[in-house]
């Protein structure tokens, strides 16, 4: 079993999809413990349909990479979403059903219609569940992805105390000058960014998990911030690079085998809690 | 205690604020003072637009006419804000001593990490307000009464001057409540300035300096002529 990973990982793109796996994993779990913790954990949800719409229009351009138009959709949406989502007008929920929906329809019927290959459904499915995208993934894939999971570290490692302070009480943290809704939008600027990123790995559908999953169950089991914030970093990893090695020993679909982890993860941390009288 | 005249620049100046939600207010030109030293208790019926008024006075909401201004060396960061508790806090995992060293936020400004000083001096209000022995513990395992500590000790590192608090006690039990005025008026005797929204007219009358009524007409006064107007409504 092992000598049949350590034979994958003599290519790199297999090599570069560890990587890639580790870096995202690090960074989607320090945003989820923000999300979870703000009650955003649907912005990961609709944005992700954003993110497949997008992608459904850019296949359909054929274009080379991607990422150039996917990214800045994404973006514009989550500053969108987090703007409707304060004002009173529309709810914030059903603004990020709206854009979400319209969105994963849109890009539907664009794939449908403007299909450049004659595998409609095969498209679809990865780009939903990245069924093989990952082991595709270029050397431009890997350096973009490395900047900006070193780049959203880097964020929590220095605005740490800001970030805590601002999740626990935003009201507070107004009142005592810090602007919060800068904060907000370098928030909503990561989330689209991570999301993006994340969906050559697992495919749109399943960023959620790897979002919400760590930060839940590091909840269960530490009950400050520093902890629950460094373990979920921790498990986010060990279940991707478990998960991306199972479904190389198993030829099963990574994504789906990484958040199968993620919930087995949650399920011993959440009994772990019960026991141990956290939760 | 200080007493100022009229000339001297008071610590937060209210003058004829209007407030609501667009262009409906729901409270007309409202003007007040507060001085160093005032213990203001700021009674009204629920929707009255109490927190609105108190988040106005703080700059998280913008009056639809009128202007607050501080003076008397009292700035924007300097205030102990002591919101009501949200849902969000609820099950938040976060210790008492995390929550409490947040309320240095204000003055970090260009720093990213806080001082050996501010970490020191958090333990030295944690002791001050009893609550050092859980300061390991997570806020979301405390009782009504000791979260509530945990908040006032935050806001007591925001500032050294004025306390502003949105119904601090709803909630809790006759003997934590009776405990937490005990504690706001040993603080207001050190010379912080208090003020506090609440719906308890008894203790806010014992406690408070000057009281301010929004309810059916608007009062402001010392307390002593708060309790004869209310005398004269009754006969």
């Amino acid at each position: 079993m092992i000598a049949k990973i350590l034979e994958y990982l003599q290519y790199p793109f297999v090599r570069y999809a560890f990587m890639v796996g580790i870096m995202i994993s690090v960074a989607a779990a320090l945003l989820g413990v923000i999300l979870v913790l703000k009650r955003l954990s649907f912005i990961g949800d609709g944005l992700s349909h954003v993110a497949f719409g997008a992608m459904a229009v850019a296949a359909v351009t054929g274009l080379m990479n991607r990422t150039y138009i996917v990214l800045p959709v994404t973006v514009i949406c989550a500053i969108l979403i987090l703007k409707t989502g304060q004002s009173t007008r529309i709810k914030g929920d059903a603004a990020i059903a709206m854009i979400s929906v319209g969105a994963l329809a849109f890009g539907y019927l664009f794939m449908n219609v403007f299909s450049v290959t004659s595998n409609v459904s095969g498209d679809v499915c990865s780009t939903l569940f990245g069924a093989t995208s990952m082991l595709t993934l270029t050397k431009a894939d890997v350096i973009i992805c490395t900047v900006f999971s070193v780049l959203v570290v880097l964020f929590f490692l220095f605005f740490y105390n800001r970030i805590f302070a601002v999740t626990f009480d935003e009201d507070f943290s107004k009142a005592s000058g810090t602007d919060t809704e800068a904060f907000n939008l370098v928030i909503a600027v990561i989330i689209a960014v991570i999301i993006v990123l994340a969906m050559n790995l697992i495919g749109s559908l399943l960023i959620s998990a790897l979002v919400i999953f760590p930060a839940m169950s590091a909840m269960r089991v530490f009950s400050n911030f520093k902890s629950v914030t460094l373990f979920s970093a921790v498990i986010s990893v060990l279940c991707t690079l478990i998960g991306m090695a199972a479904s190389i020993v198993l030829g099963t679909p990574v994504g789906a085998t990484i958040v199968c982890f993620d919930v087995l993860a949650f399920l011993i941390c959440w009994i772990t809690g019960k026991l141990t009288g956290r939760s | 205690m200080k007493r100022h005249s009229k000339n001297d620049m008071a610590l937060i100046s209210v003058k004829d604020v209007s407030i609501g939600y667009g262009t409906n207010s729901i409270l007309d030109g409202i003007s007040f003072e507060v001085n160093e030293g005032d213990y203001l208790s700021i009674l009204g019926e629920n929707g009255s637009g109490k927190t609105t008024l108190l988040k106005t006075m703080i700059g998280l909401s913008r009056p639809i006419k009128g202007t607050v201004s501080f003076g008397d060396g009292l700035r924007k960061d300097g205030i102990g804000y002591l919101p009501q508790q949200t849902l969000i806090q609820r099950d938040f995992p976060a210790s008492v001593r995390e929550i409490v060293l947040s309320g240095f936020q204000g003055r970090l400004k260009k720093r990213l990490f806080y001082s050996n000083e501010e970490r020191s001096s958090v333990e030295e209000i944690m002791q001050k307000l009893g609550i050092s022995e859980i300061s390991r513990k997570s806020f979301r395992d405390l009782s009504g009464g000791q979260q509530q500590r945990v908040l006032l000790a935050r806001a007591l590192t925001a500032t050294g001057k004025i306390l502003i608090m949105d119904e601090p006690v709803s909630g809790l039990d006759p003997r934590v409540t009776e405990e937490f005025y005990e504690l706001v008026e040993d603080l207001h005797r050190e010379g912080i300035t208090i003020i506090m929204i609440s719906h308890d007219v008894k203790n806010a009358v014992r406690y408070s300096t000057h009281v301010l009524d929004i309810g059916r007409s608007v009062f402001f006064g010392t307390t002593d002529e708060f309790l004869r107007e209310e005398g004269r409504e009754e006969q």
